[in-house]
């Protein structure tokens, strides 16, 4: 791993903490709970992807862990809406 | 006492379909009885999550979501009590208590269970299967005092069980009945990505053997006898699980009177041939109005959107179930795996049941039905050493795909499916024979994606 790729994967992740929210595809779930279990927060991202809505949670610090680890790719990132595109 | 405003809601089974439906209930109609009858005694978890379970990723704890408060905060009754019969004339159930209950609505949500092999000795103590938590429990516990292990079956379940044993360390024996796994779904070249998984986490695979005997010892499993490959032969174990498919719990229904096939036969509206009985879940084979069939799913999304379904119908609404492209995500020996819509061989024959393989002649957990349809659709495809694209695409739109490994593409492609996005415009693209299959899709998603935030 080059020294320019890790800079280059900091900086996409500190864009993804602040530009992104983790929202759940409630149809891939299964409610196993191995996201809220790896949770370092103890979010209950589980509750969420239930409800299907984003992990919007202030101690959500986006650290990805339950994207990464949810075997079902219920879980992912999206831009957040204040930085979607407006037109007009 | 009885108030004629008042509905008597009874669902039998507390799985994905029951619990849902009672939740649909209890939005629509805030004051009448639910009450839930059930013979687990663990009520509702999450099923797929016993897999993870078994390959010690979270404690068996982690798979219930809801403590018990939220049948209390919803006032969702439960009676642990099985169901013997069901009166429909009377609208009566009879549970093994001999207590006689009324109800005005009633749901059958009963699940399956798991197909045993008619082989001698299937009874002795180490013969496992996965069908609930306390199955799941069972196999650790015996994994414990066990060295060796023979895994017979197909498709999901038999793996789940594969890789929970090798994860508990005991050595693990794959007993196939063809030539390669999961035949009826995965071509050649992904039953093979798979098999060299297997191998390389110690999976000793035995292709063209059928079990025919358990073999114990004090009425304990010691080993069994098999023929592989024409031969005679004999192999020590302490566990033989199985996992050769599911079938619908449907006696009570059947029993009642209710239309039965394959499961219970339900419309649209999930109702059976009694209006006032609705069937939701593994047991229901759902009327699929587009393509005239009746087909199985065994999968725990659509469980509870039937669930819901059924009970809002129940509390007196008007809701459609209908069977979207059937989809799953699943790890075959670690790889992950997203199978949706038609992409087997079967021919599709009027809704008669699509041809499994010889390890799974039914259907079991995990699956549906549909997947072994053969699409009418072309091809197009690629594979890497550890990643495999396999897309069915008709005239417009994407009716089918195997993503394996790589998962990159696997929501865009699903999107693409669920919402027949129109495709004509990298159809030739995808076709072409040195096509980048994955930027193609992953560009035209992007595009696709940003036109719609304009829209």
């Amino acid at each position: 791993m080059s020294i320019q790729s890790i800079f280059d994967q900091t900086a996409q992740k500190h864009n993804r903490l602040v530009s992104s929210v983790i929202v759940p595809d409630p149809l891939r779930c299964v409610q196993c709970g191995i996201c809220s279990f790896n949770c370092p927060l103890r979010v209950d991202v589980r509750r969420h992807a239930l409800l299907g809505k984003p992990i919007a949670e202030s101690a959500c610090l986006n650290c990805g862990e339950c994207v990464r680890r949810c075997p079902r790719g219920v879980l992912r990132f999206e831009t957040a809406p204040i930085m979607k595109i407006q037109i007009g | 006492m009885a108030d004629p405003s008042m509905t008597n809601y009874a669902i039998i089974g507390t799985g994905a379909a029951g619990v849902a439906a009672a939740l649909a209930i209890r939005q629509k109609d805030s004051r009448s009885a639910v009450t839930l009858f059930t013979n687990d005694p663990h009520l509702y978890y999450s099923r797929p999550g016993l897999a993870y379970v078994l390959a010690s990723e979270i404690p068996d704890k982690q798979l219930f979501p809801f403590t018990g408060s939220i049948f209390r905060d919803q006032r969702i009754e439960i009676v642990s009590e099985p169901v013997e019969s069901v009166t429909l004339a009377t609208h009566r159930l009879h549970l093994a208590n001999k207590q006689l209950v009324r109800y005005d609505r009633l749901l059958i949500a009963t699940g399956a269970t798991a197909s045993i092999p008619a082989v001698p000795g299937i009874q002795l103590d180490g013969v496992v299967k996965l069908d609930n938590y306390a199955d799941a429990q069972h196999i650790l516990v015996t994994a414990r005092r066990a060295k060796k292990a023979v895994v017979v079956g197909g498709g999901i379940t038999a793996l789940e069980i594969v890789e929970g044993l090798v994860a508990q360390g005991v050595q693990t024996h794959y007993f196939l009945r063809g030539d390669r796994y999961w035949s009826s779904v995965l071509d050649e070249i992904e039953s093979r990505m798979v098999e060299a998984l297997l191998v390389k986490d110690g999976v000793h695979i035995h292709t063209f053997t059928d079990l025919t005997e358990v073999l114990g010892k004090k009425g304990r499993v010691s080993g069994v006898r098999a023929i592989e490959n024409g031969q005679p032969v004999e192999l020590s174990c302490q566990i033989v699980a199985v996992a050769i498919g599911i079938k619908p719990r449907m006696q009570l229904a059947a029993a009642a009177g209710l239309q039965t096939q394959r499961g219970i036969l339900v419309d649209p509206r999930l109702q059976t041939s009694d209006p006032d009985v609705f069937s939701a879940g593994d047991v229901a084979q759902v009327y699929d109005r587009l393509k005239g069939e009746y087909l199985l799913d065994s999968l725990w999304a659509p469980a509870m959107a039937m669930g819901r379904v059924a009970g809002t119908n129940m509390a007196g609404g008007n809701a459609i179930y209908q069977k979207q492209f059937p989809f799953n995500v699943t790890r075959l020996a670690g790889l992950i795996t997203t199978i949706i819509g038609r992409v087997g061989k079967s021919e599709p024959n009027g809704g008669s049941q699509p041809k499994g393989d010889q390890d799974v002649p039914g259907i079991m957990r995990g699956d549906s039905e549909v997947w072994r349809l053969r699409p009418d659709a072309v091809v197009a495809q690629t594979y890497g050493d550890d990643s495999r694209l396999r897309l069915y695409l008709n005239a417009e739109n994407l009716v089918g795909a195997i993503v394996m490994g790589d998962q990159t593409l696997s929501y865009a492609i699903q999107q693409l499916i669920q919402k027949q996005v129109d495709i004509q415009p990298i159809r030739s693209l995808l076709l072409s024979a040195d096509a980048d299959l994955y930027a193609v899709i992953s560009n035209f998603w992007k595009g696709h994606r940003l036109a719609e935030k304009f829209a």
